[in-house]
């Protein structure tokens, strides 16, 4: 299988131009053929992990075509080991998400499932390309689904605000992006003279150190609007509160995991000068974007709402790890993007199940479901306490590589990250007892009905993983060890390198410089 | 004293004699179709450009130069020439149903879009200014007339009236640049004013020259609707008939920039430090005050006027650059927008009825729903011109900016793409209308004319295509530039 890459990218494509000719009425077809779709993909996605080499550390199931030659833009794909389980993650989490609209979705199926499965490309592409403008592509694409479900599915109430001001907070973001590339290309072709975008060659390219500064600003504000980073996360809980569930639950999955996908591929090995310098400001803003998060997360009252801002706390640990810079931080950081996939991912399906009920997602119109809804129940429970990183869980493991990390590249940002793990017990916890544990005091919640089948096989694939990944975390770890390894060596090589390029001109580089002085790099990578 | 009898090659300007020829021929079969069976008139000029594209496409490979140097058969001139003609068959295509409407179908409706055309041919394959100026004014009195033709619609005359009176005054400018060119360097052949140029370097910064450069960018600044010469844009494009809205934004702006590109690469080369500085200031309010103000309507026809402007802002852009890259750029873009911008105004005219327009934007409420295919069509033509790829939009700014990048003009490049991002949200509120919101009034009984339709399917193919398989055209595009400068 040569083209398995191009196969997965473009098959939900073919799905979507499936259903354009299935009446828009027959509503059990429409999603049928979704859901069989997105199966079918998630078992294409399977040979990848499976026949993938864990020892080699370059790129696997390479493709390479000439797009527009004149530039050296080419279709170039390939996954590595950071990639591999991250598109693993978008392949069955739509399963799920096609699954959990089944009755909560009734107007407009067909377009509905097209914008769905047009995503999913928009997903994959976007974490297999291997060229800077396809990459850009992809990334774009991405928005014009999701925006429209917002807008179309999610909430009457607010919908067309979130939906308007998630796309132009992203677009906003990667139109400078869009520049830095550009200006990157025309560097490298300048000191090379060989027109590429391919960002394996860009990897190599020696970039002046006050320019790399300004191209890592554009990536990263980029980047970090996606994921968000604390302050450009203001999108994050109207997009999220607003949307459907599914479109929640593929937002938190896969889109947010985007941005801190681009500072480990793109933006941090393309500009390692600048990633070291910015690091002490990257790192208090992820600090500041776990307490944060956490805390405002404790005042919600809208369950949504909560999940989301709880969404900025975790990410906070995903980029505080990256940053870390150490085998058991970047780790622990990849591994926490899919942990936070399936915690998240749960959570909002959780939630969207119990909005379909009730019609409200208010905290206190509810109380004591504990006793009406046992199943329910229980599995809130476990995705509630792999959230909070209980030893067993999944999230135990990437906090924990986390935690460890940052503590052996700065204590002091590791004593401020744990705190917001206490925070986030609390919230969580909390939350979980003014939902589900007292008296039911609202009359309309005794008649509540517990999961039914189709939720159940929704929720036990969830749940299976939370385990899995949190007791036998090798089975993953397997598979990224190496690329990490190379990842960490090549930023270190390549850092070094631009610090001998860029020595001659010591003297005419200014404070930015001066502070870097002080700072060296962690020597030991293990 | 020696005449010298001027060289005539009626082959390099075959396209326009074919043209000009179909152009009579529908005045005179105009004569005998009675008002009804005026869809035969429409037919007749899609033929005559179908013939005059052919042979314009034979006339690719060739550089040559005829009438005493007035007029080439190049590269530049040819790729210009397609667009235009793509643009008026893609013109008359929306017209045929259009016309029925308004009881316009008359003979002289298709014959003066094909005048039009030729006049705008001219423009792009004149080498002298006299030639270009000429192709300028049988354009310019074309439109006038075009623009008012419904004779009965006090907004369609106003925009005539509006448009003839400023775009005359503008044309006046022009040719006193022209004069003050032809006083200072004794030509007006483009060729022979650069080698005047370059053989004097102490005639740089010649007050004369500066003044006609400035005089010059007042001209084409209009045509092209640059701010601060963009005043009438929006209301000639909201008073005029909407298929002649589509062919004045994408074709008149075309053939302004193919006339501004030529003078000002070719002649001017000399001069580019100065006039940059003056066309970056252009490119930049341009861009800004076209998408800001567009944000604010609520008329689509007003709405597309502003995001045109801000159109020509980035090719400004690449204007400004004024590399190799940035003049390949500009006819990529301008073919680009031809597809989406005639896209985008067919839906307009789909949209309406007899007595009915529905051209504001509260009127596309539910419609993404209704007429899904519709819905979606416009879907593209407007994330195409929002610079969203894999649209042909995206890629045609991809080239713009790149070129900025590549001569260093990095601020530029980043105003450029935050004005792209700024016009988002109005692109996105019509698609927030179309898929968002419910309707508040049925629109009912619309027919869709078969040729509008097909109008439709040629620009969305248009815009996929460049967008996902651009590398073609671009090479095309660069390969046209060679023989430019």
């Amino acid at each position: 299988m040569d083209h398995l890459l191009s196969i997965i990218v473009f098959f939900p494509i073919i799905g979507a131009i499936v259903l354009i000719f299935i009446n828009k009425e027959n509503h059990p077809a429409i999603r049928l053929v979704a859901l069989i779709f997105s199966l079918v993909e998630f078992i294409l996605s399977l040979p990848l992990f499976l026949s993938f080499e864990p020892g080699v550390a370059g790129m696997q199931f390479v493709e390479k075509a000439k797009w527009i030659p004149e530039y050296g833009i080419s279709y170039h794909l390939g996954i590595d080991g950071i990639s591999l389980l991250l598109v693993l993650l978008t392949t069955f989490l739509t399963i799920l998400c096609i699954l959990s609209s089944w009755s909560a979705i009734t107007v407009g199926v067909k377009e509905y499932m097209i914008s769905f499965l047009f995503l999913e490309t928009g997903m994959v592409g976007a974490l297999v390309a291997l060229d800077l403008v396809l990459f850009y592509v992809f990334w774009e694409v991405m928005l014009i689904p999701m925006y429209l479900l917002i807008g179309v599915w999610g909430d009457p109430r607010r919908r067309i605000y979130a939906a308007v001001k998630f796309f132009i907070y992203t677009m906003a973001g990667s139109v400078l992006m869009l520049v830095a590339i550009l200006a990157l290309y025309f560097i490298n072709l300048k000191s090379t003279g060989v027109p590429t975008f391919d960002v394996l060659e860009l990897y190599k390219a020696v970039i002046p150190v006050r320019t790399q500064y300004w191209l890592f600003a554009a990536f990263a504000v980029a980047f970090a609007i996606k994921v968000p980073m604390f302050p450009f996360h203001t999108w994050l809980p109207d997009a999220h509160t607003e949307a459907p569930t599914a479109g929640s639950v593929i937002l938190a999955g896969v889109l947010l995991k985007m941005g801190t996908y681009g500072f480990i591929r793109f933006a941090m090995p393309l500009f390692p000068k600048a990633a070291m310098a910015l690091l002490p400001l990257i790192c208090v803003l992820a600090i500041i974007g776990i307490i944060y998060g956490a805390l405002v997360s404790m005042m919600q009252a809208d369950l949504k709402r909560l999940v989301a801002f709880s969404s900025v706390s975790h990410l906070g640990y995903v980029m505080l790890g990256m940053f870390a810079l150490n085998m058991q931080g970047v780790e622990g950081s990849i591994y926490q993007m899919l942990n936070h996939g399936v915690s998240t991912g749960s959570l909002f399906l959780l939630v969207g199940m119990i909005y379909e009920r009730r019609h409200t997602r208010m905290i206190a119109d509810f109380g004591g479901l504990s006793k009406v809804m046992p199943v329910f129940a229980v599995i809130f429970m476990i995705v509630t306490l792999s959230s909070i990183g209980l030893p067993g869980t999944n999230g135990f493991v990437g906090e924990f590589l986390i935690l460890l990390g940052a503590f052996r590249s700065n204590v002091i940002y590791g004593v401020a990250a744990a705190t917001g793990v206490i925070l986030g017990a609390a919230y969580m916890l909390w939350m979980f007892q003014r939902v589900m544990f007292g008296e039911i005091k609202n009359p309309e919640n005794m008649k509540l009905k517990d999961l039914n089948r189709r939720e159940i096989a929704t929720m036990v694939p969830m749940v299976l993983l939370i385990f899995v990944m949190g007791i036998y975390p090798k089975l993953f770890f397997s598979k990224m060890d190496v690329s990490v390894e190379q990842f960490l060596k090549g930023f270190k090589a390549k850092y070094e390198m631009s610090v001998e390029a860029s020595a001659p001109t010591m003297m005419s580089i200014r404070s930015g410089e001066r502070r870097l002085k002080g700072q060296t790099f962690p020597s030991k990578i293990d | 004293m020696e005449i010298s009898v001027p060289d005539i090659n009626f082959s390099i300007i075959a396209p326009e004699l074919i043209l000009s020829a179909f152009a009579l021929a529908i005045l005179l079969v105009g004569a005998f179709v009675s008002g009804r069976k005026n869809e035969l008139l429409g037919y007749i000029s899609l033929c005559g450009i179908i013939i005059a594209l052919i042979s314009t496409v034979t006339l690719m490979d060739s550089s040559v130069r005829g009438f005493s140097n007035m007029i080439a058969a190049d590269g530049f001139g040819v790729f210009f020439k397609i667009v235009f003609l793509i643009i008026a068959g893609l013109t008359v295509l929306i017209s045929i149903g259009y016309t029925q409407r308004f009881d316009i179908g008359i003979g002289e409706y298709y014959a003066l879009i094909l005048f039009a055309t030729v006049g705008m041919m001219v423009m792009a394959a004149g080498t002298s200014l006299l030639t270009i100026f000429l192709g300028l004014e049988t354009m310019s009195i074309s439109i006038y007339v075009l623009a008012g033709i419904i004779r009965g619609d006090r907004k369609s005359i106003e925009s005539a009236m509006k448009y003839f009176i400023l775009g005359a005054f503008a044309t006046g400018f022009m040719l006193y640049g022209m004069a003050l060119i032809y006083g200072s360097t004794g030509s007006i052949i483009l060729e022979e004013i650069s080698t005047f140029f370059t053989s004097k370097p102490e005639l740089l910064r010649s007050p004369m020259v500066i003044i006609a450069i400035g005089l010059l960018t007042i001209g084409f600044g209009f045509k092209v609707a640059a701010v601060p010469f963009h005043m009438w844009t929006p209301d000639v494009y909201e008073g005029a008939p909407t298929s002649i809205t589509a062919f004045m934004a994408t074709g008149v702006k075309a053939a302004g920039f193919a006339g501004f590109v030529r003078i000002f690469f070719s002649a001017l080369q000399a001069y580019q430090p100065d006039w940059v500085a003056i066309m970056w200031i252009l490119a930049v309010a341009t861009m800004t005050v076209g998408n800001v103000v567009a944000i604010a309507q609520d008329n689509i026809k007003r709405m597309l006027a502003y995001s045109s402007i801000a159109h020509a802002g980035y090719i400004l852009v690449a204007f400004v650059a004024g590399n190799d890259l940035g003049t390949a750029s500009i006819l990529f873009y301008l073919l680009v927008y031809a597809f989406m911008n005639i896209g985008a105004f067919s839906i307009v005219i789909l949209l309406g009825k007899k007595g009915e327009e529905n051209v504001m934007i509260s009127d596309y409420a539910g419609i993404g729903f209704k007429y899904p295919l519709l819905g979606f069509s416009m879907t593209i033509f407007l994330l195409s011109m929002a610079g969203i790829p894999p649209l042909g939009g995206f890629m045609g700014k991809f080239y713009v900016f790149s070129a900025a990048v590549k001569a260093k003009y990095y601020w530029l490049a980043i105003i450029g793409v935050l004005n792209s991002a700024v016009s988002v949200y109005y692109y996105l509120r019509v698609t927030v209308f179309m898929y968002f919101r419910e309707p508040e009034r049925e629109i009912t009984g619309l027919t869709f004319s078969l040729a509008s339709v097909i109008a439709v399917i040629i620009s969305v193919g248009g815009i996929l295509y460049t967008g996902i398989f651009p590398a073609s055209i671009l090479t095309l595009a660069r390969r046209s530039i060679e023989t430019l400068m």
